[in-house]
Order: structure tokens, then C-alpha cells, then sequence
């Protein structure tokens, strides 16, 4: 099946001065998927998306968005994208509803009050920005970015600095933009959230994609070991020497914790030492590898995968 | 036309809003105006022909030198500018709305003036209405265009005030509005001539019967309307989105170019043209 490449980065580059922000890069995301861009601080992911913005100008390489040069016509692109910055701003005074007039005015569309209702800020519409908390800066910005219907978003840390139920509706929003044909670029640390919204994903580190496929995928390809965390009342699993099939273990509050290849035969013999020993059962665990276990894993071992 | 109402309304709101743009467009030059009529008037009562005029360029002064640059300076540290531009906002918009709401202000204050000190002052009203407005819209535009200008080229909101205080206090001082201008020794007059406020005043003494100017009040009137001009055009080929990612590449001295008809009016009274 051909599929269709709305972001296309080819070979692209990007230095401050003497630093290398990010190093020849290329990757396609596709019409209507969620990409994530997974990297510690630093590792270029903000760059890449104020590059694809047309905020940054790249160094060398190849940017297109939806067959656009962001750098270049950055005017065309404007209704195209829309866009979330990690870092940005409005005017202290501006209320929540005049800043949806504000920027729809700009993209010639009707305000959508509806996704200030949709966003939980309905009743705020004539609170002035510097009044809002950091998670309603955060749902406005993305209401805002939304509102002219792009074709493609791009989100940086778009959960940073909300709560639990905030980042549950945000998710649920970005889902219903994704049913809606829209695609989603976003950046983030948070490995459980990419791993549960996005379609693709690339690991960013130290400027270079170190790894990127399908979140299944990626963490499939590591060292595959199974976590079982285990809690007994007088922690005898701790002095055991042996179980079989474990490669690695450790202990973190109150658990020992155990990477098996064999989940199977080493829950079994945690059990019956534990009985054994007369030590009752308080607690067990067993977790497939995450997200965030494979990127541990390449960030420690700087593993490239080509 | 829209985002032109949505902006323009916005930003005059927000020109009130604002505590310190509050401050210098209204309750500085009214405070000042008021305080001006009652100690000025009482203990020189030929104040009272020069109150109107002297508070009304005052206004334009504080408005446009004092409240214009600082909101500038900020956008662009604090990443608003970064919001427009992923918006689309045109930097022509960005710089354009401000000032223009900002004059609109200042007439308010003038309105509120040219009403009031006859009744509270006894002041007296412009001989001539027409020099009056034409000089108060000239000095407003050429004093709009390098409030953005120091906006634009102001690294941090500590060199904007020395920026805009480096234009605002010798205008106070010397530019016309205390005592005339014709009063000052041979070379602060000539300095004086780098001063928008000074060729503001000499329109309204050449172009009033019986008054007194020290500049051909037509080459003044040239002068505001390049300097304006010429700030307006470098403050848009200065202007920069981002702090951290410049991307003009013109270097801020440039914006000097803006006071070159400053520079020559006051070369051609020093070589005695």
C-alpha cells in the first residue's frame, strides 16, 4: 500500500553555532497519523518541529509539509498547520474569548467556542490570560491551534503541566482530531502517553534518530525481558541467588524486581520460594517491556538503529 | 478587515487594561496636566497661552516614547510575537495596530484638554485650529514611529527606558514644551532641532499669526513626516519575532537612519541655511 507523506524531513540539519541541535535527519509522517518525537532535553525535538513550523531556519536538508517549504512560504502554510509552541505567549490582558476572535479573525474562520467548551474552559471565556492556570494556558493554546481545522497540528509537550483529567480530555480531543483525517505531530518525555496515542514514533538523541517504527515494534525490538515485581511480608525473594531465566534484578519500594525471558517459570518459582519460606503474598506484578523501557535502553547503550 | 477590528479593538482595550499603559496614557499626562495648569499658570500666567499645546505634545510624548516600546520589547521576550506568527498575524499588523491605537489615545487625553484647561485654566485656544491639529498628528506619527522603533531595537525592557528617557527628558527640557524654544542659548537650540517635539511646537508658532518659530515651520513639518516615515520603515526591517532567532540581519545601528532629518535641519540652522 503507497501511503501518503504529509511531512516529509530529508537529510535535515540544524546548528547553534558551534552545537549540533540536530544532524541530518529524515523521516515521512503520513496523512492522518499520530507521530511522536521522543527525545531527553536537547535531543532536538523542539528544533525539528520550529523547523517544520517555519520558525527556525534549518541549517541543510529537506522540509516539506504537505508539499510546502516551510521557510519559504510560511504564509501558505499558515492555515495548513496548526500549531502548539512548548514555549509561548499571549498578551496578559487578551480574555480566553477574545483570543479565539483574535487568531480566527487571522485564518478567516467563525470563533469555535465549542472547543473552549470542549476543553473545559467554557467558563472562563472572560478571564484574561495572565489569570489562567498553566493547564488552561496549555488547553487554550491547543484550542487555538485547532480552530481553523488544519490539516496537520503540531503539539509540543502538550500535556506538560496538566492533570490527570486534563491530559485524559486532551488525549480524547487529539483522538477525535486524528478520526477526523487531521495529522498529528507531537513531541514529549511522556513515553506512556506517545506509547498509547501514537501510530509511529522516533527516538531522538543528541540530534540523531536512534530509533523509529510502531511503539509494538520498537519495543519488541529490544532485549524483550518481562518485568515481575513481587512484594512479600518479610521479602525473602531477596536473598534467593537463583530463579530461573532472570537476567536482571533489582528492588524498589518494598518490590524486587525481576527482567525475566521466561515469565512464566520465574513466577512460578518466586511463588512456590516464597511459600517455601512461609512468607505470605502481598503483591505481583508482571509488566510487558514498555515504551519507556526500550528508550532506557537505547539512551543507555546510545544504540543506532539503522 | 476583521482581524484588522479584532486586533485594532484588542490592542486600544488593552492600552487601558494594561497598569502601566494605563499610567502613561492617561494617568501621567492628565496628572501632569493637572498639576501643570494649577503651579505653571499661577506662577507664570503667560503658561496659559502655551497649557494646551504644551500638554497636548506632553501626552504624544508619554504615550508614544514612554507606553509604545515596552509592550514591543516584552511580545518579543515573552514569545507572543512567536504565537502571531504561527497565526499568521503580519508584522506590518504588529507594529502598525499599536501605534495607531496609541494615537488614538493620545487624542482622547487632547480632547479631554483642549476641553477642560479654558474651564479649570483659563487657558487659551489655538489661534489657529488647523496648524494645531496638523502639528499634533505629525509630532504623534514621528513620535509613534520611534517609540517602535526603540521597541524594535531594545534588547531588554532596562534599555528601553534608557532608550526612551535618552528622547523623552531633553524634550521636556529643551524641545519647546516648558518655555519656547527661541528662549534657549544658540547651541541647545540647534540640538533642540533633533527633537520631534521642538519641530511640532515651531509648526504651531510659524503657522499661527504672531507667533514665534525658529525653524521654517514647512521644513518642520517635512522633517516629522521623513523622520516618521523613515522610523516606520526601519522599525519593520528591524523587526524580529523571536529573541532567541533573529531572522533580520540588519544591524540595530541602522535605526539611527530614522533621525537623519533631525540631523540635517539642525546642521542647516548650525551652518546657517
Amino acid at each position: 500500500m503507497i501511503r501518503d507523506d504529509i511531512v516529509r524531513v530529508q537529510n535535515f540539519r540544524k546548528t547553534y553555532s558551534d552545537f549540533v541541535a540536530v544532524d541530518s535527519i529524515s523521516f515521512e509522517v503520513y496523512r492522518g497519523e499520530i507521530f511522536g518525537l521522543l527525545g531527553p532535553n536537547g535531543a532536538g525535538k523542539t528544533t525539528t518541529l520550529e523547523c517544520l513550523e517555519g520558525l527556525r531556519m534549518p541549517d541543510s536538508g529537506t522540509l516539506r509539509v504537505m508539499d510546502v517549504d516551510p521557510m519559504r512560504d510560511y504564509r501558505r502554510l499558515r492555515n495548513l498547520i496548526g500549531v502548539q509552541l512548548q514555549m509561548s505567549g499571549m498578551p496578559d490582558s487578551i480574555s480566553v474569548r477574545e483570543s479565539m476572535k483574535f487568531f480566527c479573525a487571522y485564518h478567516r474562520v467563525a470563533p469555535r467556542y465549542d472547543l473552549l467548551d470542549r476543553l473545559g474552559l467554557s467558563d472562563k471565556l472572560d478571564t484574561q490570560y495572565y489569570m489562567l492556570s498553566i493547564g488552561q494556558k496549555r488547553r487554550l493554546a491547543l484550542a487555538l491551534a485547532v480552530a481553523h481545522n488544519p490539516q496537520v497540528v503540531f503539539l509540543d509537550e502538550p500535556t506538560a503541566g496538566l492533570d490527570v483529567l486534563s491530559r485524559s480530555e486532551l488525549h480524547d480531543v487529539l483522538r477525535e482530531l486524528q478520526a477526523a483525517g487531521t495529522t498529528i505531530i507531537l513531541s514529549s518525555h511522556d513515553m506512556a502517553e506517545v506509547e498509547k496515542l501514537a501510530n509511529r514514533v522516533a527516538i531522538l538523541l543528541q540530534g540523531k534518530i536512534v530509533a523509529s517504527g510502531t511503539p509494538r515494534d520498537l519495543t519488541a525490538a529490544g532485549a524483550g525481558l518481562t518485568k515481575i515485581s513481587i512484594h512479600t511480608e518479610d521479602s525473602s525473594v531477596a536473598k534467593a541467588e537463583y530463579f530461573p531465566a532472570v537476567r536482571q534484578k533489582s528492588s524498589k519500594d518494598g518490590y524486587e524486581i525481576f527482567y525475566t525471558t521466561d515469565p512464566g517459570a520465574t513466577v512460578l518459582a518466586l511463588l512456590e520460594f516464597a511459600k517455601a519460606h512461609d512468607d505470605p503474598l502481598i503483591d505481583l506484578r508482571v509488566e510487558r517491556p514498555t515504551l519507556e523501557d526500550r528508550f532506557l535502553e537505547i539512551t543507555a547503550h546510545k544504540e543506532v538503529v539503522s | 478587515m476583521t482581524a484588522f477590528v479584532h486586533h485594532f479593538s484588542f490592542e486600544f482595550r488593552a492600552g487601558v487594561r494594561n497598569r502601566s499603559l494605563l499610567l502613561l496614557n492617561y494617568l501621567f499626562p492628565i496628572g501632569f496636566y493637572l498639576l501643570a495648569g494649577t503651579l505653571m499658570t499661577s506662577l507664570n500666567p503667560s503658561f496659559k497661552e502655551y497649557l494646551i499645546p504644551a500638554m497636548v505634545f506632553f501626552t504624544i510624548l508619554t504615550s508614544t516614547l514612554l507606553g509604545l516600546p515596552d509592550p514591543i520589547v516584552s511580545a518579543r521576550e515573552s514569545g507572543i510575537f512567536r504565537s502571531y506568527k504561527i497565526h499568521g498575524i503580519p508584522e506590518l499588523a504588529i507594529l502598525i495596530i499599536p501605534a495607531l491605537t496609541t494615537i488614538l489615545h493620545t487624542i482622547v487625553v487632547a480632547v479631554l484638554i483642549v476641553l477642560t484647561a479654558p474651564l479649570l485654566f483659563q487657558a487659551v485656544l489655538p489661534a489657529n485650529w488647523l496648524s494645531f491639529v496638523l502639528s499634533f498628528f505629525l509630532m504623534a506619527f514621528a513620535s509613534a514611529g520611534i517609540g517602535l522603533l526603540i521597541g524594535v531595537v531594545s534588547p531588554s525592557s532596562r534599555a528601553t527606558i534608557l532608550l526612551a528617557q535618552a528622547l523623552f527628558l531633553p524634550s521636556m527640557m529643551i524641545g519647546g514644551l516648558m518655555f519656547p524654544a527661541h528662549m534657549l542659548p544658540d547651541a541647545l537650540r540647534t540640538v533642540a532641532l533633533l527633537l520631534p517635539s521642538t519641530h511640532a511646537v515651531n509648526i504651531l508658532g510659524g503657522w499661527t499669526p504672531g507667533g514665534i518659530y525658529t525653524f521654517n515651520p514647512y521644513a518642520s513639518a517635512a522633517v516629522l513626516y521623513a523622520g516618521g516615515a523613515l522610523a516606520f520603515i526601519m522599525a519593520l526591517i528591524l523587526f524580529n519575532w523571536d529573541k532567541d532567532n533573529p531572522t533580520r540581519h540588519v544591524r540595530p545601528v541602522f535605526a539611527l537612519l530614522a533621525f537623519a532629518p533631525y540631523v540635517i535641519a539642525a546642521v542647516l540652522t548650525f551652518v546657517g541655511i
